[in-house]
């Protein structure tokens, strides 16, 4: 493995256009159709923009996408704090900790999935009431696809928190928190009011970013809106994605009026986000001027009580599904099933194990391109001091930033153009696109942090930096390495829209097969399928701390971490 | 004068201001001590003998060795080793296998394996080839930094105040090993330290920054 530096140099630039370019070329691709323009548009006209403003189910479906993003954002933001502000430090908090951050690599549709068991009025948590009343029909309710999408803001907050709070966590060592908390507590501030009044303001700002990830994602998402948000009318993302997928190809035009609108709606949000901002600064200066405290022991009883409650729901929908995928018959209200058979395996096992491994293959190829972009761009910052400022973290958020179902049809001008027949590779392009950004944020980090020292005692040595990244750096950074590409594969394994859209039908992953059996109701097929996906997205963590483990096993200076 | 290390009106700047500038010869197994305050730019004037300037910083005059003007030579096309206060051996390769990375090429693997156990039984450290280097004493991983710098055949040394990390009975013990190996080897050292002691045990004219 040489990488001449010949290679090296332009490689930011290379990636910087994997990033842009077809979050740019989309959304020219996306804006043409809506105008009736591009290949298969009549001219420039606004009978698309029409159509759907006379969709009836407009307005209802903007506002779940508004109400579920914002409120999940708010709740898994704030669910986080008052985590970090009432518990940080304490036996309670690693236990927490150590419940949550597993649950960072749960796909979203697997969670989503589980969490409709546990909810919906037939599962687990309504046989409890059942049971204790004798009631042996399940109520009749809708609550999993409930019309307000507040079960889909629910699992959006469940799956959300685990992220922001690990990112909270990276944060607190930038702003000095430590330091921080003990001058506001020793000037009198409650433990969760020092937190709230002296810390979060610098631990907001450093996770600025990630939270406008989160809220973009809440309010855009496909998978996890298909299975447990409302369904006449769906959010606005699962309409345009059905239109997109309409056998009548018109309708995409129509996709592409609504994903602007989608679009829209989201720079609306965000801007309405960032006023928040200003407001919330404006009365958090006003709070702490009034020298008011907080009701302390409610708010870390509440922070700790909605965190466990959060972590408990996605692991007990996981449970939820692996006790389907093995029970024989399971009536209402038993807690459990009468007995445990392997038929559901046997059955649906065989064609979940073939797409499991094309799905693997997508993700590891698209984790492949992307760990080698992010390793040639650190190295070329290394090297020839590219200092990657704050335009180039916005750059590497952008892909994540506008929402997918705004970009991802117009990137079908490109099958378009050049004909079928490329699926696969673009299904993997479409995933390079957002492992990307997740595999430079977690390498970033230790890549830079390498003692710098080791590579001039290696060059005076005699040593090439070809050599000393080959035979150094990459050797003592393996850990890192292979954790980062672990969390590249979790986020291949969980892409449902790019593998839907760009595989134009002929591509099948775990995460679109998941979340089309969501609309069957075959408990035990969807109990297959789901555990299949988590553990796919699970199987590469358990190897990335296999790995250096093993090959370290004598080596104690690279077994701290 | 043809060999050893000459600094030709080395001068490093940040901008409008002059870091530090420097004039001076070191013969082949002369040790000249470099001393000032932290932050006089000492560690800065040894990355620019090594080729790894930050590019905040401008260098202008000459850096020589042996007679060759080293401007146009990548740092590892240098030949000089550094020593550092942390002996930074590489964690992911045992001791052995430190040894022989700066190995010059030529040789069979088993006449280069010979050289690394033969510098190691010189050390008083047989048997240490398949150690972690995790599991050294300060004081035997020290030794082995040195051993692996000079197996290198450098032609000059640089030490980035490299006895400050050790206990005062190992300092001395080293500095001798130090100072004795690279007179043998008879190549130009220069020391940079805030240590007067440092300066003292290497017996060699004293630059002031």
């Amino acid at each position: 493995m040489v990488s001449p530096t010949k290679v090296l140099r332009p490689l930011p630039l290379l990636t910087a256009g994997v990033l842009a370019g077809p979050v740019l070329l989309g959304l020219f691709g996306t804006l043409l159709p809506a105008f009736g323009l591009g290949p298969l548009g009549p001219g420039l006209r606004l009978s698309a923009f029409a159509a759907v403003r006379d969709w009836p189910g407009l307005v209802d479906a903007m506002a779940v996408s508004v109400t579920s993003g914002v409120l999940s954002t708010i709740g898994a933001l704030a669910i986080a704090s008052l985590i970090l502000a009432g518990w940080h430090g304490t036996a309670a908090f690693r236990w927490l900790e150590r419940l949550l951050s597993p649950l960072l690599a749960v796909p979203h549709a697997a969670a989503a999935l589980g969490l409709a068991f546990l909810v919906a009025p037939s599962g687990w948590l309504m046989r409890l009431p059942a049971l204790a009343l004798g009631w042996d029909v399940p109520p009749d309710l809708l609550i999993v696809q409930d019309r307000h999408g507040l079960t889909l803001t629910a699992g959006l907050i469940a799956k959300e928190l685990p992220f922001l709070l690990l990112m909270m966590l990276a944060a607190l060592g930038q702003v000095d928190q430590a330091r921080r908390m003990a001058v506001a507590r020793s000037l009198g501030a409650g433990r969760v009011a020092a937190w709230f009044k002296a810390v979060f303001p610098g631990v907001y700002a450093q996770v600025r970013l990630p939270v406008l990830v989160v809220l973009v994602y809440g309010m855009t998402n496909v998978d996890v809106a298909t299975i447990l948000g409302p369904n006449t009318p769906p959010s606005l993302s699962v309409q345009v994605t059905r239109w997109m997928l309409d056998p009548d190809l018109g309708q995409r035009s129509v996709a592409a009026a609504a994903a602007m609108v989608q679009g829209g709606l989201v720079l609306m949000v965000l801007a309405g986000w960032v006023g928040g901002e200003r407001v919330t600064a404006c009365l958090g200066r006003r709070w702490i001027w009034s020298g008011l405290s907080l009701p302390e022991g409610p708010a870390r009883g509440l922070g700790l009580i909605l965190a466990t409650v959060s972590a408990i729901a996605v692991l007990a929908g996981i449970a939820a599904l692996a006790l389907w995928s093995v029970a024989a018959g399971w009536r209402f209200p038993d807690l459990a099933p009468d007995a445990l058979t392997l038929r559901s395996w046997s059955r649906f096992g065989p064609e979940m194990t073939m797409v499991a491994a094309c799905t693997m293959e997508i993700a590891a190829l698209s984790t492949l391109i992307a760990v080698l972009l992010a390793i040639g761009c650190l190295e070329a910052e290394h090297r020839f001091g590219l200092s990657v400022g704050q335009r180039a973290l916005w750059l590497l958020y952008l892909p994540l930033l506008i929402p997918q179902v705004a970009f991802l049809p117009g990137l079908l001008l490109i099958p378009a153009t050049i004909g079928n027949g490329y699926e696969m590779p673009m299904v993997i392009f479409g995933h390079v696109i957002f492992v990307l950004p997740y595999v430079f944020l977690s390498l970033s980090g230790p890549f830079r942090a390498w003692d710098g020292r080791f590579a001039r005692v290696g060059a005076g040595l005699g040593a090439s930096p070809d050599r000393v990244l080959w035979s150094l750096r990459m050797p003592m950074l393996l850990a890192p390495v292979l954790t980062a590409a672990a969390v590249g594969m979790a986020v291949s394994v969980g892409q449902y829209l790019p593998t839907l859209l760009l595989g134009g039908g002929r591509v099948s992953t775990l995460a679109t097969e998941a979340v089309a059996l969501a609309a069957g109701g075959d408990r035990r097929a969807i109990g297959v399928w789901g555990l299949g996906q988590t553990a796919a997205a699970f199987g590469p963590f358990v190897l990335a701390l296999a790995i250096p483990a093993l090959v370290f096993r004598n080596r104690r200076g690279l077994r701290h971490g | 004068m043809d060999s050893g290390l000459v600094l030709d009106n080395v001068r490093i700047t940040e901008g409008a201001r002059t870091l530090l500038s420097v004039d001076a010869v070191i013969g082949p197994g002369q040790i000249v001590t470099l001393m000032g305050e932290s932050g006089a730019g000492k560690s800065t004037l040894l990355s620019c003998i090594m080729g790894h300037l930050p590019s905040i910083f401008r260098a202008s005059g000459r850096v020589l060795l042996d007679g060759v003007d080293l401007a146009d030579h990548a740092p590892e096309a240098r030949r000089i080793g550094i020593l550092y206060q942390d002996p930074l051996l590489f964690p992911h390769l045992d001791v052995a296998a430190n040894l022989g990375f700066g190995l010059p090429r030529g040789g069979s693997r088993g006449e280069r394996r010979a050289r690394v156990v033969a510098a190691l039984s010189d050390i008083g450290l047989d048997n240490f080839a398949d150690r972690d280097p995790a599991t050294l004493s300060g004081g035997q991983a020290a030794r082995i930094a040195l051993m692996r710098v000079l197996l290198s055949q450098p032609r000059a040394l640089l030490l980035d105040e490299p006895f400050s990390k050790l206990d005062a009975d190992r300092r001395d013990q080293m500095r001798r090993l130090v100072f004795d190996r690279a007179r043998a080897a008879a190549i130009p050292v220069l020391m940079v330290t805030h240590d007067a002691s440092d300066a003292a045990a290497a017996d060699g004219p004293i630059l002031r920054l």
